[in-house]
């Protein structure tokens, strides 16, 4: 779900030894440290006051998590328990441990974390995974160093403050020229009492031997040996294939079935009617009727012989066209106040030069490469779920409801996922495939197709932008006002929501980055007809894409360069009133001289300027603060005759605080371009009669390598600021910049996505 | 009865003869490495390779495969990484990874009729194969390092 920005959640590191964990993973000799949530542990300690959080708490009754073992071979163990899907956190998140426990990291292991609410959120979502356990993983490195320090001090019988962990994976003792591995240490490390926090010290950013220095992906010999790594190539013994015949419009049911045909096909079994959902539709299932198989192949023809009819329901209303008037008719009219600085209206009743425009998105699919995939074994009261997901103990969640079962008694193990992009957090496929483990008593796969994948899925928003401006003699805004109208990604949890929440409002709308005197904005209502979710980068998206464009045709308006106006837009750089909560503001504060920072390091990278723009050619900017982080895209076009676009360069600067890993930083950055070029060429999702037009990548086209931009160039601002997010920022002013540069190169303003609908390929 | 070869193996299919060859090597033989993506020719990522050359593997009937040979990302290299499985780690092009093994197939297809491909080779060839966490620029060095070392 998207809310509002939060600093981190509170967690103690916990000495767990004595308890076997990781189904024989560690041996029964290694140290093993845990992180766990600070209220659970309390919880688990019982009568132990808060804050004397004390490490002899009976762990038979306390199952904490761990982010740490180390065996007595020397081998370390670390538990990632946040998703893979390309954002590197197998990667960057255990070497933030490893770099604090001076650990060699060719000796490090990774492991994947099933769903526990014992990790804290493992929701990866909303580019959190760094930032927010950050300081934790490095205070258990630390904590663990620490440890292993004193039971050589112990060891050797020399005062602690002579040992030191160093060079790497051994605590040495300079005077008497004597070293001792980790792996020996273990054992005794394992005896020493938990440091408190107090005790620990952690690097200098100066000491760090892996936070900030590139790495490549932990599993990258793996990946590209074609391991069965993803959920889609999860194999359970005696396992049947499902595939669902979705209903065509959201809240449709099943009037009548013919699956005599279905049932005649080879390799087909049986097939399953699937409950409709309650509104709101939230997790659950759509619904239908699933065919099972022996394969995939047979599960897939056999749904294609079905004949059903179906009860459409109230959303047959739903016709893109329409409901398009309808957004920029509502975008018109006065809506509710998100934010206001100044006056506006008595500025903007001052007269002045008026300038207005309004911008259109359309919806969007993830179409991540993996579709949705799930297994489930359902026995008795137990049941295992391997998928990919985002949300683990979402799928814990979901499927115990639907099953009437506790929490507790589903597993879900999390594997690799061929991409996310905000869809696999919502685990609706996952409840498909248990309900039919259930029905089957067998384990079931459920594989939706690249089809269901894009008529089903949980959309970005359509949205419609108004925005106004007027202006001084120097083409400078005095009053700004702008509305957004858009279904709100509460409707799918409250089938009433109309408006946009506090959450999806500050993702570039509430307030945006530049010196206005007199500024409000507003959000009207949207009734939602599909599944409305969140995708990369999500409000961001049409929020920065109408504000960034705005800014541009203001420049213009004023008869100035872009960048220089931007700049001028943007003011000196002081830290402005985000609306951010109070712990966040303190811990984040939007600070403008850092996106002036960023624009300045693009444009000089791009040799802004260097070539006079039109005649097909030109560059665009924008800048976008979007997950904490700053960001500047300039990206450069090239138009021919017939209005092909070609993108040679794109300069993007980037200042995310600390960066844990440079190089997954810089490969978050290139891709975003190319999602990003994805949506501003050719992605757009309709609907005819509630139903999806759009089916598969012949008519959703995303970039592919002769449409991609060709070169993305990524700096990176070297920083002492607390880590933000990596994986989403990248993608919001992407679009603009863009857009911007296409106007550059031909005049012609795109003001409604995508680029396809607007004469250009 | 459908008789081909996969990674060497004489394998025996006698099932729907339409399947296509994606499922039976996924379900039936267990070759996970090659991709369900799009199941049209769309996007490539179940891209293996019959006598040598590229094919999309969802949109090839068994019933066309009578006495074919085919190579999956599990078959390409009997020891250690193929040239373009370590050309791809240095240049760490993965995100979620999950189109590289069928990109990978089509860059060895295309190495082995072009073993110095140019920019415009290179997009011409591997402009059928998606990856949507937009690996393309690194798809591209990988590709130049991997005929660098072949050579
Ligand atoms: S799955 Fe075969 S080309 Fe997409
Ligand atoms: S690496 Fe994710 S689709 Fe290519």
């Amino acid at each position: 779900m998207i809310t509002l920005e939060k600093a981190s959640e509170d967690f103690a590191v916990v000495n767990v030894t004595r308890r076997s964990f990781l189904q024989g993973a560690l041996s029964a000799s290694a140290f093993v440290l845990c992180v766990a949530k600070a209220p659970l542990l309390a919880k688990a300690a019982g009568n132990v006051a808060p804050g004397s959080v004390s490490p002899s708490i009976d762990a038979t009754a306390f199952h904490p998590s761990i982010f740490l073992g180390i065996q007595p071979d020397g081998t370390v163990l670390i538990v990632a328990h946040r998703t893979e899907m390309g954002n590197g956190v197998r990667t960057s998140l255990p070497r933030i441990i490893a770099d604090e426990l001076d650990a060699d990291w060719s000796r490090v292991k990774v492991i994947q974390g099933d769903g526990d609410e014992r990790y804290g959120s493992q929701d990866t979502d909303g580019s959190h995974s760094v930032r927010e356990f950050f300081d934790t993983l490095r205070e258990t490195g630390a904590t663990a160093r620490l440890m292993l320090v004193r039971a050589a001090a112990q060891q050797w019988g020399v005062p602690e403050a002579q040992c030191e962990a160093d060079p790497v994976h051994v605590v040495s003792h300079k005077a008497s020229n004597r070293t001792i591995g980790y792996g020996e240490l273990a054992a005794l490390a394992a005896k020493q009492p938990v440091p408190k926090k107090e005790e620990l010290k952690l690097k200098s950013p100066s000491e760090w031997r892996y936070i900030g220095k590139p790495a490549p992906g932990y599993d990258v010999t793996d990946v590209c040996a074609g391991k069965p790594l993803f959920g889609m190539d999860v194999r359970v013994d005696g396992m049947l294939y499902a595939a669902i015949a979705h209903p065509p419009v959201l809240g449709g049911k099943v009037k009548s079935v013919d699956d005599s045909a279905t049932l005649k096909l080879k390799g087909v079994k049986q097939t399953i009617p699937i409950d409709p959902f309650t509104p709101p539709h939230h997790f659950q299932p759509l619904g239908g009727v699933a065919v099972i198989a022996d394969n995939t192949w047979s599960a897939f023809k056999g749904r294609d012989a079905l004949k059903i009819e179906w009860d459409n329901g109230a959303h047959v209303v739903y016709n893109s066209p329409d409901y398009k008037k309808q957004l920029q008719e509502t975008a018109r009219q006065p809506g509710k106040v998100v934010h206001t600085i100044g006056d506006p209206d008595a500025a903007f009743s001052k007269g002045g030069k008026l300038i207005e425009a309004e911008y259109y998105a359309p919806h969007l699919a993830h179409a991540s490469m993996e579709p949705p995939v799930a297994v489930a074994d359902v026995q008795g009261e137990k049941v295992t779920v391997w998928s990919p997901t985002q949300n683990p103990q979402g799928v814990q969640e979901e499927v115990a409801k639907k099953l009437g079962l506790k929490k507790e008694n589903v597993t879900c193990h999390v594997t690799f996922l061929g991409g996310g992009f905000g869809r696999k957090s919502k685990p609706d496929y996952a409840v498909e495939a248990a309900v039919l483990s259930k029905t089957t008593g067998k384990p079931v796969k459920v594989v939706w197709s690249r089809e269901d994948d894009i008529k089903f899925d949980y959309f970005h928003s359509v949205a419609a932008m108004y925005i106004k401006a007027a202006v001084d003699d120097k083409g400078m805004p005095k009053a700004w006002l702008q509305r957004s109208v858009f279904p709100p990604i509460s409707s799918t949890f409250d089938k009433d929501a109309v408006y946009g929440s506090d959450g999806e409002m500050s993702l570039g709308w509430n307030v945006i980055p530049f010196d206005v005197p007199n500024f409000r904005s507003e959000n009207g209502k949207a009734v939602n007809h599909v599944r409305i979710g969140w995708l990369r980068s999500v409000a961001n998206i049409y929020h920065a894409f109408a504000v960034q464009s705005f800014a541009n045709e203001l420049a213009y308006a004023a008869n100035r360069d872009p960048y220089d106006y931007l700049l001028a837009l943007i003011g000196s750089g002081h830290v402005i009133d985000a609306k951010q909560p109070p712990d966040v503001a303190a811990k984040y504060p939007y600070d403008t001289a850092r996106l002036r920072h960023v624009a300045r390091l693009a444009a000089d990278k791009a040799n802004w300027g260097r070539k006079k723009s039109g005649n097909g050619w030109g560059m665009g900017i924008a800048v976008h603060r979007s997950f904490l982080t700053y960001v500047a895209s300039v990206v450069e076009v090239e138009v021919d005759q017939s209005g092909a676009v070609r993108i040679p360069n794109v300069y993007t600067a980037v200042d995310a605080g600390i960066v844990a890993n440079p190089e997954m930083v810089r490969s978050q950055f290139e891709g975003a371009a190319v999602f990003g070029t994805s949506i501003a060429r050719t992605g757009e999702i309709t609907a005819t009669n509630g139903v999806i037009d759009q089916s598969n990548f012949h008519n959703y086209p995303v970039a592919r390598m002769n449409d991609a931009p060709v070169q993305v160039d990524v700096q990176i601002v070297e920083s002492s600021a607390p880590p933000a997010g990596v994986g989403e920022p990248g993608v919001p002013p992407f679009v603009p910049a863009l857009c911007n540069a296409i106007y550059a190169a031909t005049g012609k303003r795109v003001r409604e996505l995508p680029l396809a609908r607007n004469g250009f390929a | 009865m459908v008789h081909l070869k996969v990674n060497g193996s004489a394998q025996a299919f006698d099932g729907d003869p339409d399947m296509p060859l994606l499922w039976y090597l996924r379900d039936i033989l267990g070759f996970t490495g090659t991709k369900f993506g799009c199941g049209m020719a769309l996007c490539g990522a179940c891209t293996v390779l019959e006598n040598g050359k590229a094919i999309r593997s969802c949109s090839t009937p068994m019933k066309q495969l009578e006495g074919r040979e085919i190579t999956t990302i599990e078959g390409i290299s009997t020891h250690g990484p193929h040239a373009v499985q370590r050309a791809w780690a240095a240049v760490n092009v993965p995100q979620c990874g999950y189109c590289q093994t069928g990109q990978i197939m089509q860059a060895i297809s295309l190495l082995s009729s072009k073993p110095h491909p140019t920019d415009a080779d290179i997009d011409d060839e591997m402009s059928g194969n998606i990856c949507r966490c937009g690996t393309y620029q690194r798809i591209r060095a990988a590709i130049k390092e991997a005929a660098k070392e072949r050579a």
